[in-house]
């Protein structure tokens, strides 16, 4: 079964196109990577994905359900971390998991989830106090905390130090063994060939190129990402 | 909506400056003008401000603390985070919605329970502004204002005072418990109480 679907996606904020006649399709359980630099409408693409805006043209299914129509039952099955958002400084790691559990039907065991996570010995400290590394897992954490079947992980490892990142990426691999699609959006190159499946560069929109690292990759994922992506003054 | 009330109800607590401005000043302010026996057109000066110091504490609330709460989360990304999940928009408002109108109506109870005993029985207004003053601080001693430690014993007695049962009740919540039914029985028991007692001792001259 397909766990999402885009179909013909446009969006344009007044006369900026922010994402042009952009479709793909994510198979259950894989790990799809959203690249692109600054700017090409990743965001805008996950924001749709998300439902947290609304698409000018196109189609978009999520484990079958639309993203706008179907929000409610959406917000159940989809896990999302957000590159801009935030938290109350002043709740404890604890606090902020029990309170993001509470909004979900089934929702996983949060000693648990902090645990996968390395968290347990934060787990009173608060949101202020944490360490950008810190921060980002909690972030992980709380897409994972509805048991969700598809996550978006948006710029996951911005930021991090080269370790943390590591980790990172282990425990994403982690993730989908339990069998959770993933929709990666990154611009970190390598992070893209270590994790991805597959993978879409956009670029000004549109999808430029769409297939494995592999596949794409002539001789680096990063060559062909560059290729495809930079514009040389005319 | 039960845990995001209860967040918010602590994320209050954690906040000293809401806090000051929405209790302790307003209560402050109160005890000073009973402290003071001076009257405008014969009416005690703390029976004049009581009114306004209970308007005070819905708007410090109402018009500063709510808004600028709720937008600060918009600012800060806090709510873009809870829109991806099933939270939704009522439970979100409904919880700022509860936490605020408990403190106002806990500090308003307390301010009114002075009120109405003070009303009632004072012959005049002097005697009026003492009695408010003699009621008031025991008041606020049992809701913790001087010595927020209270001993076991005072904690005890406390209880079963209007103020001393209101702030045990934001203790529970904070603590991340439902505030006990006793101390809302206090409450609700107080207010009623004193209405009663009100309507039977009152006196028209």
């Amino acid at each position: 079964m397909t766990a999402i679907e885009v179909d013909h996606l446009s969006k344009r904020f007044g006369a900026k196109v922010a994402v042009d006649d952009v479709s793909f399709a994510v198979a259950e359980g894989e790990i799809f990577g959203l690249l692109g630099r600054n700017g090409a409408g990743k965001s805008t693409t996950v924001d749709c994905v998300a439902g947290l805006r609304a698409p000018d043209h196109g189609r978009i299914r999520v484990a079958g359900l639309d993203p706008r129509r179907d929000r409610g039952e959406l917000r159940h099955l989809l896990g999302v971390q957000l590159q801009e958002s935030g938290l109350p400084d002043k709740l404890t790691v604890a606090e902020v998991m029990r309170l993001y559990a509470s909004f979900y039907r089934h929702p996983a065991d949060t000693d648990g989830l902090l645990a996968t996570l390395d968290l347990t010995e934060k787990r009173n400290t608060r949101y202020r106090r944490l360490s950008g590394g810190q921060k980002q897992r909690l972030s992980i954490a709380l897409a994972l905390v509805g048991r969700p079947r598809v996550a978006i992980l948006d710029e996951l490892s911005t930021g991090l130090d080269p370790v943390a990142r590591r980790d990172t990426w282990a425990i994403v691999t982690r993730i989908r063994n339990q069998g959770v699609t993933i929709l990666l959006v990154t611009h970190f190159m390598a992070e893209a060939e270590r994790l991805c499946d597959r993978v879409a560069i956009l670029d000004a929109g549109r999808i430029a190129a769409i297939g494995t690292p592999a596949e794409l990759g002539r001789p680096t994922l990063e060559d062909a990402f560059v290729a495809l992506t930079s514009r040389r003054p005319s | 909506m039960r845990m995001l009330t209860l967040t918010e109800a602590r994320l209050l607590l954690r906040e000293p400056v809401a806090l000051f401005w929405g209790l302790a000043m307003p209560m402050v302010l109160l005890a000073v003008m009973g402290w003071s026996a001076s009257s405008i057109g014969g009416v005690p000066l703390a029976a004049v401000y009581e009114p306004i110091v209970i308007a005070f504490i819905s708007v410090v609330f109402g018009v500063q603390g709510i808004p600028v709460q709720v937008a600060a989360y918009r600012e800060r990304r806090i709510l873009r985070r809870l829109a991806t999940t099933p939270a939704g928009p009522a439970r979100v408002i409904g919880a700022q919605l509860i936490v605020s109108l408990t403190v106002v109506l806990a500090a308003t109870a307390g301010v009114l329970a002075v009120g109405l005993l003070i009303g009632a029985v004072a012959p005049t207004a002097r005697t009026a502004g003492a009695a408010g003053t003699v009621l008031f601080f025991p008041l606020m001693y049992f809701a913790g204002l001087w010595t927020p430690q209270l001993s076991a014993t005072a904690r005890h007695i406390g209880q079963f005072t209007p103020l001393g049962a209101a702030v045990q009740a934001l203790r529970d919540s904070m603590a991340g418990a439902w505030p006990h039914p006793a101390t809302l029985g206090v409450l609700g028991g107080c207010a009623i109480a004193c209405a009663v007692i009100a309507a039977r001792v009152f006196r028209w001259d």
